[in-house]
C-alpha cells in the first residue's frame, strides 16, 4: 500500500500496468474504506467490461472512464501514426519523396511521423493488456499521397492532399483531447494527456500556416475573440479565444471515415 | 467519539480525506496506541492535531488560485502584445495580423477567466503593472530593447518565452481544476490555443532568422541549427535554453525543470522535469519507439508547477505588486 509512484508502476506492464497506477484517493473513492482491495481490480477492468463486448456490432469499443479515454487517445494516435508512416514511406505517393532534402515540409513531416509514433507506442505500452483495444486498420483511400494541398475549389469528392489530411488529423486530435479531459478521473492521466495535446496543437498550427499563413488559429477551430471597444481594453468583446473542443461521439464521426470496417470506433462508454 | 465514523462522514464532503491523511502518513505515528483506547480527555486534542496536519499543510492552490494565476499570465501576455502593436517600427507589417489575432485571443481568455472567477477575479492590473524589460520594475532589464523600434527579433523571442511559460503553466494547473469539469475544459481550450500561438511565434522567428517575413515563406523556412534563434514550432530538447539563456533573468528557466519535489497539493505521480525529458510514466520513449532524444522530447511538452511559474513571471512585475506572489 505504500507504493504510489506512478511511473514505476506504469512501466511494469506485467504486474498490471495502469491498473495499479490509480491514486489512493480514487481507490478509496471507488471502494469505500470497507471494500478493501477489490477496487484495484474494478478499475483495471473498468466495471463495464463484463457487459460491453468490445467487438459488438463490429466496432471497437474503447471502454469507459480513464481506460476508455486512454484507449480513445490510443485509437486517434494509431490513426495519425499510420498516416504519417505512410507519408514518409513514400511507397504510396510522391508528395513526400518529391520534397527537397532540406525543405521545411520534409523536416516537418519527418518530425510529425516520429512524434505520432512515440504517442502511439506510449499508449500501446502503458494501457493494460486486458483492457487495450486492438491495432486498428486505417482506410486512407480518401487521401491522395501524391498531392500536398488539394486545389482550391476542388469538386466534392476530390481526395485530400497530404497537408489537408494532416491538418484534419491534427485539429481533430486537439479537439478530441480537450473534449475528453472531463472524463479523466486520475490527475496523472490528465497531465499525460496535457503533455500530448499541446504538441498536437503545435503541429496543427504549423500545418495550417503551411496551408494558409496566419490560419494557426482559424474560426473553424477557435472561437475567435473580436473586441467591441478599444482593442487595448482587455476582455471586452465577442467570442472567447477558446479552442472548439469536441465530444468523443462527434470526433469519431470524422475518425471513422479513416478506419476500415471492423476498426471503426465506438465511444458509447464515454459520455 | 468514533474516529473512523467521523472520517467516513468527512469523506462525504471531501472525498480526498483519506489521501490527506495518507500523504501525511507520519500523523499516524501518533496512533501507536491504536489498539488501546485513547482516553476521552486526550481524544479531542489528538483529533484536532490530526486534522490540522491533514488540512493545514498539504493544501495546494484552490480552483480560484489557479484561475487567478492564469488570469495574471493572460494580462502579462495581453499587454505585451498590445504594447508591441502600438510601438511604431517594431512589428513588421506582414506579421501584424498574427499578433492582433494572438492579442485578441488573450483578451478572450481574460474574458473567459473573469467569467469563471466572478467577483473573485483579480482586478485588471493595467499596462503599468508590467516591466517587460525583465527588470522587476526597474525598466532596465535585459529585454528592454524588445519594445523599442528595431527590437523585432528580441520581441518575438520574449513573446515565445511568455507563451511557452503559459502553455506549461496551464498544463501544471489543470489537475487542480478537475473538480469542475466545465472550468477544466475551458482551461484546456485555452491551453491548446496558447500552444498554437507558440507554434506560430516560433514560425515567425524561423523566418526572421532567415531574413524573410510573412507567409508562406516563414512557414516554409526549415528550422536552423541553433534552436535559440531558429526554433522548431515544437520544443526540441531544452531549445538551447530558449531565446535568451545568458541574461538575468534567463529564458532557460522557461524550458528547464520546475520545482522538484513538487510543491504542496500537486497530485502524487506528477513531476516537473525539463522539456528535454524523454521518460514518460516510466517508459523511455527513445527506446520504445526508436526515435532520437530530440524527437522524444518534442513529442511531449512538460508541465510547470505554480511555484516555478510565479518565480518566472515575477521578473516582469515590480516587487511591490501582489501579482504572482
Amino acid at each position: 500500500m505504500t507504493k504510489q509512484t506512478y511511473p514505476a508502476q506504469l512501466e511494469d506492464k506485467s504486474s498490471g500496468g495502469l491498473r495499479n497506477a490509480l491514486p489512493r484517493r480514487d481507490f478509496l473513492r471507488y471502494t469505500g474504506a470497507g471494500l478493501a482491495l477489490t477496487g484495484l481490480v474494478l478499475n483495471g477492468c473498468s466495471d463495464d467490461d463484463d457487459n460491453v463486448d468490445p467487438n459488438a456490432n463490429n466496432t471497437v469499443n474503447v471502454g469507459t472512464s480513464d481506460i476508455g479515454v486512454l484507449n480513445y487517445a490510443y485509437a486517434l494516435e494509431q490513426l495519425e501514426a499510420a498516416f504519417y508512416a505512410q507519408v514518409i514511406a513514400g511507397g504510396t505517393g510522391t508528395y513526400f519523396t518529391s520534397l527537397g532534402a532540406n525543405s521545411a515540409e520534409r523536416q516537418i513531416l519527418t518530425d510529425l511521423a516520429a512524434h505520432e509514433k512515440a504517442h502511439r507506442d506510449f499508449f500501446k505500452n502503458t494501457i493494460p493488456a486486458n483492457s487495450i483495444i486492438k491495432e486498428l486498420s486505417p482506410d486512407f483511400s480518401a487521401i491522395d499521397f501524391n498531392v500536398g494541398k488539394r486545389a482550391a475549389g476542388a469538386p466534392a469528392g476530390t481526395k485530400l492532399g497530404v497537408l489537408d489530411a494532416a491538418m484534419a488529423f491534427e485539429d481533430l486530435g486537439v479537439a478530441a483531447y480537450n473534449g475528453a479531459g472531463r472524463y479523466i478521473t486520475n490527475p496523472v492521466y490528465l497531465a499525460l494527456a496535457g503533455k500530448i495535446v499541446s504538441v498536437e496543437a503545435r503541429h496543427a498550427a504549423l500545418i495550417r500556416d503551411l496551408m494558409s499563413y496566419n490560419t494557426f488559429v482559424g474560426s473553424d477551430v477557435v472561437d475567435l475573440f473580436t473586441p467591441t471597444g478599444s482593442a487595448s481594453t482587455p476582455g471586452v468583446g465577442n467570442g472567447t479565444g477558446l479552442e472548439k473542443s469536441k465530444r468523443p461521439a462527434e470526433v469519431i464521426t470524422t475518425a471513422n471515415q479513416f478506419l476500415q470496417e471492423g476498426s471503426k470506433l465506438n465511444v458509447s462508454g464515454l459520455a | 467519539m468514533d474516529l473512523f465514523q467521523l472520517i467516513t462522514e468527512i469523506e462525504k464532503v471531501d472525498p480526498e480525506v483519506y489521501e490527506r491523511f495518507d500523504s501525511r502518513r507520519r500523523v499516524f505515528k501518533h496512533l501507536t496506541g491504536m489498539g488501546k483506547k485513547l482516553s476521552a480527555a486526550a481524544l479531542p486534542g489528538f483529533v484536532a492535531a490530526l486534522f490540522n496536519k491533514a488540512y493545514g499543510q498539504t493544501a495546494g492552490p484552490s480552483v480560484n488560485d489557479v484561475l487567478n494565476l492564469a488570469l495574471s499570465l493572460e494580462y502579462l501576455e495581453f499587454y505585451f502584445y498590445d504594447t508591441g502593436l502600438n510601438t511604431t517600427g517594431l512589428i513588421p507589417e506582414p506579421e501584424r495580423r498574427a499578433i492582433e489575432l494572438i492579442r485578441n485571443d488573450e483578451s478572450g481568455h481574460i474574458k473567459t477567466l473573469r467569467g469563471a472567477l466572478g467577483s473573485a477575479a483579480i482586478p485588471d492590473p493595467g499596462r503599468a503593472a508590467f516591466d517587460y524589460s525583465g527588470g522587476k520594475g526597474s525598466g532596465t532589464g535585459p529585454f528592454a530593447p524588445a519594445l523599442l523600434p528595431g527590437g523585432t527579433a528580441l520581441y518575438f523571442g520574449v513573446a515565445q518565452s511568455f507563451v511557452d511559460t503559459g502553455v506549461r503553466a496551464y498544463k501544471g494547473g489543470a489537475p487542480f481544476l478537475m473538480t469542475n469539469k466545465d472550468i477544466l475544459e475551458a482551461a484546456l481550450n485555452i491551453h491548446s490555443v496558447e500552444a498554437r500561438h507558440s507554434s506560430h511565434i516560433r514560425t515567425v522567428r524561423r523566418g526572421l532568422a532567415a531574413g524573410v517575413l510573412g507567409g508562406p515563406t516563414s512557414a516554409t523556412t526549415p528550422a536552423g541549427a541553433d534552436p535559440k534563434v531558429s526554433p522548431k514550432s515544437w520544443i526540441s530538447g531544452n531549445d538551447g535554453g530558449g531565446p535568451s539563456p545568458q541574461t538575468n533573468p534567463s529564458t532557460a528557466d522557461v524550458y528547464g525543470p520546475g520545482t522538484n519535489p513538487p510543491p504542496a497539493g500537486v497530485p502524487t505521480g506528477i513531476t516537473f522535469p525539463g522539456e528535454d525529458n524523454v521518460v514518460q510514466a516510466g517508459r523511455t520513449i527513445t527506446t520504445d519507439s526508436g526515435v532520437s532524444a530530440a524527437a522524444a522530447s518534442e513529442a511531449f511538452d512538460e508541465p510547470l508547477d505554480y511555484v516555478k511559474v510565479k518565480a518566472i513571471a515575477r521578473n516582469f512585475v515590480a516587487a511591490s505588486t501582489t501579482l504572482f506572489v
